[in-house]
């Protein structure tokens, strides 16, 4: 175990990356790139819409009534204890317990929904909490319904903190599925596992290369999509 | 195979009774990967957060670096480790590390941020040298912030050294690993309930340690 796996000892790391890459198998047919890329990204995406539906009502309720900030402090620390390994092993044996598939996407997706949650719930309630209440005071004052006080008031000034939500939901959604390899599925985890396995170096690294810049990528892409969403009296000049 | 992964119970505890001197090794070699890697990024925070806090500029850079670091999903860390330094420890520790930075450094800086204008103003009154300050009062002020992010930093980290069982370095995820692979439920439970348990107990106990720290804090409550 102690070994570093590689490939023949004559091989060096590039060379083993070249002939990983070189490969037909890697960009065409059930096991390609573009196959466990899209695998990735259907669960990442879906998985944060659904948790987004799931927990954004709620997560509105309690901001505009003010309520339920401990709820959302108990939500983040008993989130954070829970490592992400332990909820995807956990979902897994409950599914499959329950009859489902080995190599089907569902646990995977249930952990995951279960891991984008909690950011969105918090930072959505943090959000709408946080704007000032003599903002949302003088908009009842000038007899704006509860809805426009809402809709028109305290979601438009939450958007950064919400927006934020979201992405830290997403980063964490794309690395945890990664580890979706660990429990027999695909996605660009599948390339680093079975580096691990089959002692590949060209393939766990290209792997590891892949999940890196797809994580990057979502983070930098969304700090984008962040800044252009929010409205322009609350952009600052950077 | 599908049929014996629905029925295996649930748990076995005569299982954990005949392991529990492996529960022991296993606990041993996640409070070691934990303690270690903490410690360096304790280390390795402090020397950046007095950096940026002495050379404002820098602050933006590091963040935005050790943001990039935070990025980087655990599997794939390790395994971009693996031809520089091997399946080792060291893999496993450089990585920890690098998650604990952005942490502990961003609470640093708004620790010391956070200081009342107030206190400097009084202390510079008092005749403070500007070092003396910066240990005797600010230090000692934003140690609730400081220990809050050494706390989420240790709890993160509990959880990522699950994922290091992937390089055979044990810990909890040991049994995680073997669980999901011979579908044995209980290996799946007890690794990850161990886990949360761990991170639990180092949670309360920086907790405790603030206290004993900040006695005055307790004073004034």
């Amino acid at each position: 175990m102690a070994q570093p796996v590689g490939a023949p000892r004559d091989m060096s790391v590039w060379e083993s990356i070249e002939s990983f890459l070189s490969e037909p198998e890697t960009w065409s047919g059930p096991g390609s790139i573009w196959v466990r890329l899209g695998e990735h990204l259907w669960v990442s995406i879906v998985a944060v819409v659904v948790a987004a539906l799931l927990v954004m009502p709620v997560a509105v309720w309690f901001g505009h009534t003010r309520r339920g900030s401990e709820v959302a402090t108990a939500v983040v620390n008993i989130g954070r204890a829970l490592p992400s390994f332990g909820i995807l092993a956990i979902s897994f044996l409950i599914l499959v317990r329950m009859g489902a598939g080995i190599r089907e996407p569902w646990a995977v997706l249930v952990a995951l929904i279960a891991l984008a949650a909690p950011p969105m719930f918090t930072n959505t309630v943090a959000g709408i909490q946080t704007v000032e209440p003599a903002t949302v005071e003088s908009a009842r004052g000038m007899g704006l319904t509860e809805r426009e006080v809402l809709t028109g008031v305290e979601l438009p000034l939450a958007v950064p903190v919400i927006m934020e939500g979201v992405r830290i939901a997403l980063v964490q959604v794309i690395a945890t599925a990664t580890l979706g390899a660990l429990v027999a599925w695909g996605g660009l985890g599948r390339f680093i596992v079975d580096g691990f396995a089959q002692q590949d170096q060209g393939q766990l690294v290209a792997g590891a290369v892949l999940v890196g810049l797809l994580a990057v990528v979502a983070e930098l892409g969304f700090s984008k999509l962040q800044r252009s969403a929010t409205p322009r009296g609350l952009r600052t000049a950077r | 195979m599908s049929l014996l992964a629905q029925t295996s119970p649930l748990i076995d505890w005569a299982w954990i009774s005949r392991n529990m001197g492996q529960i022991v090794d296993r606990t041993w070699e996640h409070v070691t990967l934990t303690a270690v890697s903490v410690s360096i990024g304790l280390l390795l925070s402090l020397v950046l957060g007095l950096v940026a806090l002495r050379w404002r500029w820098t602050y933006g850079p590091i963040t935005w670096v050790t943001g990039l670091m935070y990025t980087i999903p655990s599997l794939a860390l390790f395994a971009l480790l693996v031809p520089i330094v091997g399946l080792n420890a060291t893999n496993a520790v450089i990585a920890l590390t690098s998650y604990t930075l952005l942490i502990i450094v961003r609470n640093l800086v708004a620790g010391i941020d956070g200081v009342p204008e107030a206190v400097i103003e009084a202390a510079d009154g008092m005749g403070y040298t500007r070092r003396a300050r910066f240990w005797r009062m600010e230090v000692p002020l934003a140690l609730p912030v400081i220990v809050a992010g050494l706390r989420i930093a240790t709890v993160t980290t509990v959880g990522l050294v699950t994922v290091t069982a992937v390089l055979g370095l044990g810990g909890y995820g040991f049994f995680i690993l073997r669980g999901l692979n011979t579908f044995f439920w209980t290996q799946i439970l007890v690794g990850v309930a161990l886990s949360v348990i761990l991170a639990t107990i180092l949670d309360i106990a920086f907790v405790l340690l603030e206290r004993w720290l900040s006695p005055w804090a307790r004073r004034a409550t």
